[in-house]
C-alpha cells in the first residue's frame, strides 16, 4: 500500500507539473459544456441524459490521451529500469499509476457537476437518484477506459502508438453492442453483456445493479493484471 | 557478498552471457570490463533483478535473485547505463521518491539526504529541476539516488561515460571513497578508467569471462613480460645498442628518434628488475633521462589479445 501511494503521488505530481493535466481538464470541461448546453435548453427537460451521452464519447479520445504516457514514457526514457530495480512489485507500480490516471479522470468528471448545479437552479422534478447512479456509471466507465489506456501504454515505448492502441481497444468495447447484427444470434447475448454501453445505460436510468458493478470491476481487474504481466515479461525477454 | 553461479542469458538465439561464475567480496571495488556487446550490462541487469537468468543464479548473502528478488533489491543501489532520470522532478523530490520506496521517511530521510548531498557534492542543485542540471550533476544525482539507503552493494553501469575529464576524476574519487565500505561493481569499456579506479578486474568477452585479477596480476599473467619506455635527450646510438650487452636481462625492442628526444622501448622478464642497471648505465654514458615508465599499453594489449583472439576463433 505504501509503495502504491508513492507511485500514485509521483504520477499525479508529474501530471500537474506539465501542462498535460490542465489542458485535459480545461478542454474536457469546454467540450462537455458546449455540447450539453446547446441541447439542454432546446430539449427543455430536467435531466442530464444528454451529458451522460456525450461524456462516454469524449472519454474515447481523452482517456487514451491521458494514460498513453503512464508506462510508455518510462520505457522510452529508460526510467523503467530504475523503477523495476527498486524493491517494489510490478503490481504496485501498475496500481499506483492506474490510480493516478483515474484520479485525473475523476477530477474532470467532478468539474461537470457544475451542470448539475445549474440544473438544480433552472429545472424542476429532477431525478437526483438517476443523476447519482449515472455519475457512478461514468466514473466506472472512466476506470475501465483508464485500465485499457494503461495496458496500451505498457505495450510500447512510443506514446503515439500507445494512444492509437488505446483508442482501438476502447472503441471495441464502445461499439460492441452497436454491431450486434454482425454476430450470430447465439452470441449476441454474450457480446451485448461485454459491451460497456449496455451496463452504462442501466446506470444512467437510475438502476444500480451489482452485476453492472461487477462487470466494470472485472474488466478493470483484467486489464490491470494484463498490464502487470506485460511489465513482468521484460524479465524473460 | 555476491556469488554468481553458472549465470547465462539468451536473447532468442543470441547467447549474451554464457555460464559465468565469480564471487565478489565486501569492501572490494571490481571493474567489469568488456567491449560493447560483450555481456556486461546483461550481467548487471541480472544481478539487479531487471532480467531473470536463463539458467544459473545470483546469490547475495545466500539469498538468490530468482526467489528473493525484492529482498536483494533492498540491499543494492543501482545506476543503470545512460543514467535515466525523472527529468521533470526537482533533485530533492527525486531523491525523496527513492527514499520513500525504500521506507526512509521523516528525520531519517533528512539525514540520508544530507549524507548523499555531501558525498555526491550536490549542494548547489538540491532545489533545481533534474532536467536543467549538467551531465556531471545528473550522473551524481543518479549516484545519490542509488546510495540514498546506504546500500552494502553498489552496481554502476558505465558510470563515467560522457563526462568531461574533470567530472571523471570527481566520480572516480567518489567511487574509490565508497569502495572502502561497500562492494562496488562497475562496468566500463574504457580500460584506463577501470585501471585507475578498481582493485580487481574481470574481463568479459562474448558472454564469457576471459580474465579475473588485479591489473598487475593480469599484466604479469599475460606473458610474464614487462615493457618499459625510456626517454632520453642525448645519447649515442651505439651506446644504446650496446645496452643489451651490458644488461643481459633486457631486450631493446626499438629506438624511436624524435626531434628533441629519443624513446627506447625495452622489455624484460618479470623475474628480474633491471631498472637500477639501466639507470646506472645511463649515468655512465652521461644520458639525460627525462622519463622512465612502464608501458601503459600493457593492459590494453592484454585486453585486445583476449577479446580479439576469441573473435577470430569464433569467426573461423
Amino acid at each position: 500500500m505504501h509503495n502504491i501511494m508513492t507511485i500514485f503521488k509521483k504520477e499525479l505530481k508529474a501530471f500537474f507539473s506539465s501542462p498535460m493535466a490542465y489542458i485535459f481538464l480545461v478542454v474536457f470541461a469546454l467540450i462537455n459544456g458546449y455540447f450539453f448546453n446547446i441541447q439542454f435548453f432546446l430539449i427543455n427537460e430536467s435531466d442530464m441524459r444528454v451529458l451522460f451521452g456525450i461524456i462516454p464519447i469524449v472519454y474515447l479520445f481523452f482517456i487514451p490521451a491521458v494514460s498513453m504516457g503512464l508506462i510508455s514514457r518510462e520505457k522510452g526514457i529508460g526510467t523503467i529500469e530504475i523503477i523495476s530495480t527498486l524493491p517494489i512489485l510490478e503490481r504496485d507500480i501498475v496500481i499506483g499509476k492506474y490510480l493516478a490516471g483515474f484520479t485525473l479522470i475523476l477530477i474532470g468528471l467532478l468539474a461537470t457537476l457544475i451542470h448539475y448545479i445549474n440544473l438544480i437552479y433552472v429545472g424542476s422534478d429532477i431525478d437526483h437518484g438517476a443523476i447519482f447512479t449515472g455519475y457512478i456509471g461514468l466514473a466506472l466507465l472512466g476506470g475501465v477506459y483508464t485500465s485499457i489506456g494503461l495496458f496500451s501504454s505498457s505495450l510500447t515505448e512510443n506514446q503515439v502508438i500507445a494512444f492509437i492502441i488505446g483508442i482501438a481497444i476502447v472503441l471495441i468495447f464502445f461499439m460492441m453492442d452497436k454491431l450486434l447484427f454482425f454476430f450470430p444470434a447465439s452470441m449476441t447475448g454474450v457480446i451485448q453483456y461485454l459491451s460497456t454501453d449496455f451496463h452504462l445505460s442501466n446506470m444512467s436510468r437510475g438502476v444500480l445493479d451489482t452485476r453492472n458493478i461487477i462487470y466494470f470491476g472485472s474488466i478493470i481487474g483484467f486489464f490491470l493484471t494484463l498490464t502487470t504481466r506485460v511489465l513482468e515479461s521484460r524479465k524473460w525477454s | 557478498m555476491i556469488r554468481i553461479e553458472n549465470l547465462s542469458k539468451d536473447y532468442g538465439d543470441v547467447k549474451a552471457v554464457q555460464s559465468i561464475s565469480f564471487s565478489l567480496n565486501d569492501g572490494e571495488i571490481v571493474g567489469f570490463l568488456g567491449a560493447n556487446g560483450a555481456g556486461k550490462s546483461t550481467t548487471l541487469k541480472m544481478i539487479t533483478g531487471y532480467l531473470t537468468p536463463t539458467s544459473g543464479n545470483v546469490y547475495v548473502e545466500n539469498q538468490n535473485i530468482v526467489d528473493h528478488c525484492i529482498d536483494i533489491q533492498k540491499q543494492i543501489g543501482y545506476l543503470p547505463e545512460l543514467n535515466p532520470l525523472y527529468t521533470e522532478m526537482k533533485v530533492h523530490e527525486y531523491l525523496k521518491f527513492h527514499a520513500e520506496i525504500r521506507n526512509i521517511e521523516g528525520s531519517d530521510f533528512n539525514e540520508a539526504l544530507k549524507r548523499v548531498v555531501r558525498e555526491c557534492g550536490l549542494q548547489g542543485v538540491v532545489h533545481r529541476t533534474v532536467g536543467n542540471c549538467s551531465k556531471g550533476y545528473k550522473q551524481r544525482i543518479g549516484l545519490a539516488a542509488a546510495m540514498i539507503h546506504d546500500p552494502k552493494i553498489l552496481i554502476l553501469d558505465e558510470p563515467v561515460t560522457g563526462l568531461d575529464p574533470n567530472q571523471i576524476v570527481e566520480i572516480r574519487s567518489l567511487i574509490k571513497k565508497l569502495g572502502k565500505q561497500k562492494l562496488v561493481l562497475m562496468s566500463s569499456h574504457i580500460l584506463q578508467e577501470i585501471q585507475a579506479t578498481v582493485d580487481r578486474i574481470i574481463i568479459i568477452d562474448q558472454g564469457k569471462i576471459v580474465a579475473d585479477g588485479t591489473s598487475e596480476e593480469l599484466i604479469a599473467d599475460s606473458k610474464g613480460i614487462t615493457k618499459l619506455t625510456l626517454e632520453i635527450i642525448t645519447g649515442d646510438e651505439n651506446d644504446i645498442k650496446n645496452m643489451e650487452a651490458t644488461i643481459p636481462s633486457i631486450k631493446v625492442l626499438n629506438i624511436d628518434k624524435q626531434k628533441n628526444s629519443i624513446f627506447i622501448n625495452i622489455e624484460y622478464q618479470n623475474t628480474s628488475d633491471p631498472r637500477k642497471d639501466i639507470f646506472a648505465y645511463a649515468i655512465e654514458k652521461e644520458w639525460i633521462i627525462t622519463e622512465m615508465s612502464f608501458s601503459k599499453r600493457n593492459l590494453e594489449d592484454l585486453f585486445r589479445n583476449l577479446t580479439l583472439q576469441k573473435g577470430e576463433t569464433a569467426n573461423a
